[in-house]
């Protein structure tokens, strides 16, 4: 199996793919990645530079902590100065500034707070700890939903009352759609991300593609699953053709994975989200159903924190999410926002559009 | 965020797994993935498996990816 995986970065199929790829002589057309993970591999490999002047990658608000807006920092550090409270979060959270002050300065202050590699971990925790709340910081998109929804599953089942999550949760679809339905960001066609689709499948794009004519492919994450899916949507643009293709089908079905869905849907519930950059989108966030809404740690914040989204002076993180202008096009980047002092949340993560573009280019 | 990484099954027990990546052995949870066999190649997310390996598809997907490529003349 190993071997099979190597061959998606053999050079020689790589090769033939750009030349295939610079062969395209149609109008000039822009693609967008909609994963933080592709963004990253798109930057490390240096695919942008290797595609002809026609062919433009923009990248998307694929990036969980990019779209975070700032009440929920805002939140996450009112909850990390209570009494006999541990957060726990994914590390890249840590350094997300809110006016001056992040996770991470209030942990040098003595706050406790501790990364986590999977929310299972908080549990853990948690049961170390029962004279303490343990908050996870639930941020992420389907592929890590499901396992949140276990974590509240199993602290459900053994009593852990202790254990409670603040969510930022929020599901691709409706971004999507309004992407594709946005006359300001012009996109021609999609990479969709490859372990979202593991989770929810590759079905509802083909509902995409129909209903907006833009064409799309679902793709992994090694130099040849990229390149083949941006040939695919130029020979479909070239065609004048609006069909989806799932070039990752070793991971991802039609359907999706049907236990981690009914997982999703056994502990949360369809809500509507801010996203930093995008503004509020209907039915696009998740919160906890009725039934588990002892583990909510939104219970806490008891309406304090008003929901907006406030950008720092002068980032363009929101025109940057839209794909409607380039890291580049930032008076801060790289100058006074770097990955060291990031001023905007697509600086923080390393998966955001800007931190990839500083670090690779 | 949604980074994934695949590792091979070694033992299976209920709804845990233990998987090696690159050497590397790790438990992991099975309870998102139906059916582990030692043997099976995962994909594993934030602890925990999102999905099983299909070998054959991914055979398939290089021989689309050459297609495209126009490395194979039919």
């Amino acid at each position: 199996m190993i071997s099979e995986l190597e061959q998606f970065r053999n050079e020689t199929l790589a090769e033939g793919l750009v030349k295939a790829i610079r062969r395209y002589d149609g109008r000039p057309v822009s693609i967008m990645e909609v994963c933080g993970t592709h963004t990253m591999a798109i930057s490390r490999y240096g695919i942008r530079e290797l595609l002809p002047p026609n062919v433009r990658l923009i990248s998307g608000p694929g990036c969980p902590v990019c779209v975070t807006p700032s009440f929920y920092l805002k939140s996450a550090l009112e909850l990390c100065r209570r009494e006999n409270t541990i957060v726990a979060t994914f590390g890249d959270m840590m350094r997300i500034p809110y006016k001056g002050v992040s996770l991470l300065t209030e942990k040098a202050l003595g706050r406790d707070i501790r990364m986590v590699y999977s929310p299972l971990d908080s549990l853990d925790i948690a049961r170390q700890h029962p004279d303490k709340t343990v908050i996870f910081l639930s941020v992420g998109f389907e592929t890590t939903v499901p396992v949140t929804a276990i974590a509240v599953l199993e602290a459900a089942q053994q009593g852990l009352d202790n254990f409670m999550i603040l969510s930022a949760n929020k599901t691709i679809p409706a971004a999507m759609h309004l992407l594709s339905s946005d006359p300001e960001v012009a996109v021609d066609g999609f990479l969709y991300p490859g372990h979202v689709s593991a989770v929810i499948g590759s079905g509802l794009y083909e509902e995409l593609a129909k209903a907006y004519g833009i064409p799309g492919a679902v793709t992994g994450f090694d130099p040849a699953d990229i390149l083949g899916s941006i040939l695919y949507v130029l020979e479909q643009i070239r065609d004048k053709k609006a069909t989806v293709a799932n070039l990752y089908s070793m991971v991802v079905q039609p359907g999706g994975n049907p236990i981690a869905r009914g997982k999703i849907d056994e502990v949360f519930e369809p809500s509507d989200a801010v996203w930093r950059g995008l503004g509020q989108i209907p039915g696009s966030g998740l919160r906890l159903r009725e039934k588990y809404r002892a583990f909510d740690a939104w219970g806490l914040i008891n309406g304090s924190v008003e929901e907006r989204d406030e950008e720092a002076g002068g980032c363009r993180c929101g025109d940057i999410l839209k794909g409607k202008c380039l890291p580049s096009d930032c008076k801060l980047f790289g100058k006074i926002c770097t990955p060291e002092t990031p001023v905007g949340s697509c600086m923080v993560s390393s998966e955001g559009t800007c931190a990839a573009y500083y670090r690779y280019q | 965020m949604c980074l994934a990484i695949p590792g091979e099954v070694t033992s299976v027990s209920g709804d845990r797994a233990v998987i090696d990546i690159t050497g590397i052995r790790r438990e992991v949870s099975i309870a998102l993935v139906d059916r582990v066999n030692v043997g099976d190649y995962l994909l594993v997310h934030a602890g925990c498996a999102i999905a099983i390996i299909d070998k054959q598809e991914a055979v398939d997907t290089l021989e689309l990816l050459h297609q495209l490529a126009g490395n194979i003349h039919d």
